[in-house]
């Protein structure tokens, strides 16, 4: 069942969010991704107000026709490039909610449970989906310095769907199914090997 | 031959690569979705999947905003001028770039700077075969970013895997690139394998194999078994579709062979995500389509 969460976020609103739950929203995200995260680490100057954002790891293709931007391919990118970053930024902005895929490590999911941040798995690869619920091109900011795939868009979207995957009580849903493969991996490697000797 | 042809022609192959996810992949995920628990997390990817290859078909948009590395393959006719094709290739690159079917997707490996239309070092990859043909035979994948980054080779033995150097031992190596891949190389995905060669060779022979149909038999007996050996291993990992649970990990595995030297036993596995972006089209000598293909 998917759960609609209500627009703007608040540390208790994704508190109260479980690993595993897929939930859909309308609001604003902010893209970023390998270049916006290293800026923002490194101290950098932010030019929008992250407190109780959105986070989206996501370079998209947008194309600019009579002035106007339109996304045409928005989907995930790999989460876990921002591995180093990513917790300093959750407490310095306090973001509630960062959107990639593949999950995050330790430090992140640390943060996430300290300072009230959920992370959420969109579908990977589902570039025009989720273009499509691009509503609106609010902005863009450090589009020269960046290029179009690493600058801060501005998005106002419409029914994004995402599930939850690390929640703010350190559960996860990879690692949960990380260990059950594991367990699978080693029951198959043991059965009857393929013809060995041929 | 007239440039601006074959121009026109392979930005639309580039086109149709991206933004129209081939019957026998689309036709893949149908399938597995059936074995999906209603509800669970696994059909809500594969149907978000399915919506969007739809989607990204009807509007002519990219499946995916990582358009990856460009990979063509050509076939052409012996004395054909491989210098002018190479020129046109380049020129639809950019075309398709411009035009959004591509992102720009191409930086400086040391300074990151972004080549803004896609040309660059190495960038498309290309590869030629001459043989006798009169026609010439392209074909293209667009292979992005995170399932590359999925890719292993082994070298056998592997005492950790306790892989030796025999097909038992391949499996075990495929099955650990699976498990190491779980959902992050955009699962459900197909492994390109490679059991010989060198380094270089077997990582290319392996990527080779995403030019086969998903749905066709290895012609050589024993790597068809080991294939579907591995197919019904896969399932029980439990990865699952984006790694988040599920029985539908892989919607393939594909084995090719080639020579070795006898001190070298390589396993290459390539990861390919599920939007499997390939296309191909036979070009008659003046650059006019003739037919498409997959
Ligand atoms: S792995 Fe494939 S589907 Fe996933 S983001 Fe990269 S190109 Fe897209």
């Amino acid at each position: 069942m998917m759960k609609v969460l209500e627009y703007p976020f608040t540390e208790a609103s994704v508190r109260a969010l479980t690993a595993g739950q897929t939930v859909s929203f309308s609001g604003r995200i902010f893209t970023g991704r390998d270049r916006l995260h290293r800026h923002l680490f490194d101290g950098g100057h932010s030019p929008v107000d992250f407190h109780n954002g959105v986070i989206f790891h996501c370079g998209p293709i947008v194309q600019q026709v009579n002035g106007a931007w339109k996304v045409l391919s928005a989907g995930p990118t790999t989460s876990i490039r921002e591995e180093p970053y990513m917790a300093r930024i959750i407490e310095k902005h306090r973001v509630r909610m960062v959107i990639g895929k593949g999950g995050m490590g330790e430090m992140t999911r640390e943060a996430c449970r300290r300072f009230g941040c959920v992370y959420l798995q969109a579908v990977g690869g589902a570039g025009a989906v989720l273009a499509r619920c691009v509503e609106k091109v609010n902005g863009v900011f450090l589009l020269k310095e960046f290029g179009a795939a690493e600058a801060l868009w501005d998005f106002q979207v419409r029914d994004f769907h995402a599930m939850v995957a690390i929640d703010t009580r350190g559960r996860s849903v990879y690692r949960k199914v990380e260990s059950a493969s594991r367990r699978a991996l080693t029951t198959v490697l043991r059965e009857s090997g393929f013809a060995r000797h041929i | 031959m007239r440039h601006v042809h074959w121009v026109k022609n392979l930005k639309e192959l580039i086109r149709r690569t991206s933004t129209d996810l081939p019957a026998d992949v689309e036709g893949s995920i149908r399938r597995a979705l059936k074995h999906e628990a209603r509800n669970s997390h696994a059909s809500w990817v594969l149907g978000t999947i399915l919506e969007n290859a739809a989607l990204a078909r009807k509007q002519g948009v990219p499946l995916c905003q990582d358009t990856g590395t460009m990979i063509f393959h050509f076939g052409v006719p012996v004395g054909f001028d491989t210098n002018a094709l190479l020129a046109s290739t380049r020129d639809a690159v950019a075309l398709a770039t411009r035009d959004g079917y591509l992102r720009q997707n191409t930086v400086d490996a040391i300074t990151g700077a972004s080549f803004a239309t896609n040309v660059a070092p190495s960038s498309p990859v290309v590869s030629f075969q001459q043989g006798a043909r009169k026609t010439v035979d392209v074909r293209l994948i667009l292979k992005g970013g995170g399932s590359e980054n999925m890719g292993h080779q082994y070298s056998l033995p592997d005492t950790d895997l306790d892989a030796g150097r025999d097909l038992e031992g391949v499996r075990r190596c495929v099955l650990d690139a699976a498990w190491r891949a779980q959902g992050n190389g955009c699962a459900p995905g197909v492994l390109g394998v490679c059991i010989g060669g060198d380094r270089s060779t077997g990582y290319w022979h392996s990527k080779e194999q995403f030019l086969r149909r998903l749905n066709d038999r290895s012609e050589v007996t024993v790597l068809a078994r080991l294939e579907e050996r591995i197919m019904r291993d896969a399932r029980r990992l439990g990865i699952g579709p984006m790694g988040l649970g599920g029985r539908t990990t892989l919607l393939g595995v594909k084995v090719g062979a080639v020579s070795r030297v006898p001190a070298s036993y390589f396993v290459t596995v390539s990861y390919m995500c599920w939007a499997f972006r390939r296309r191909g089209v036979l070009l008659g000598p003046e650059g006019g389509v003739q037919r498409w293909m997959y």
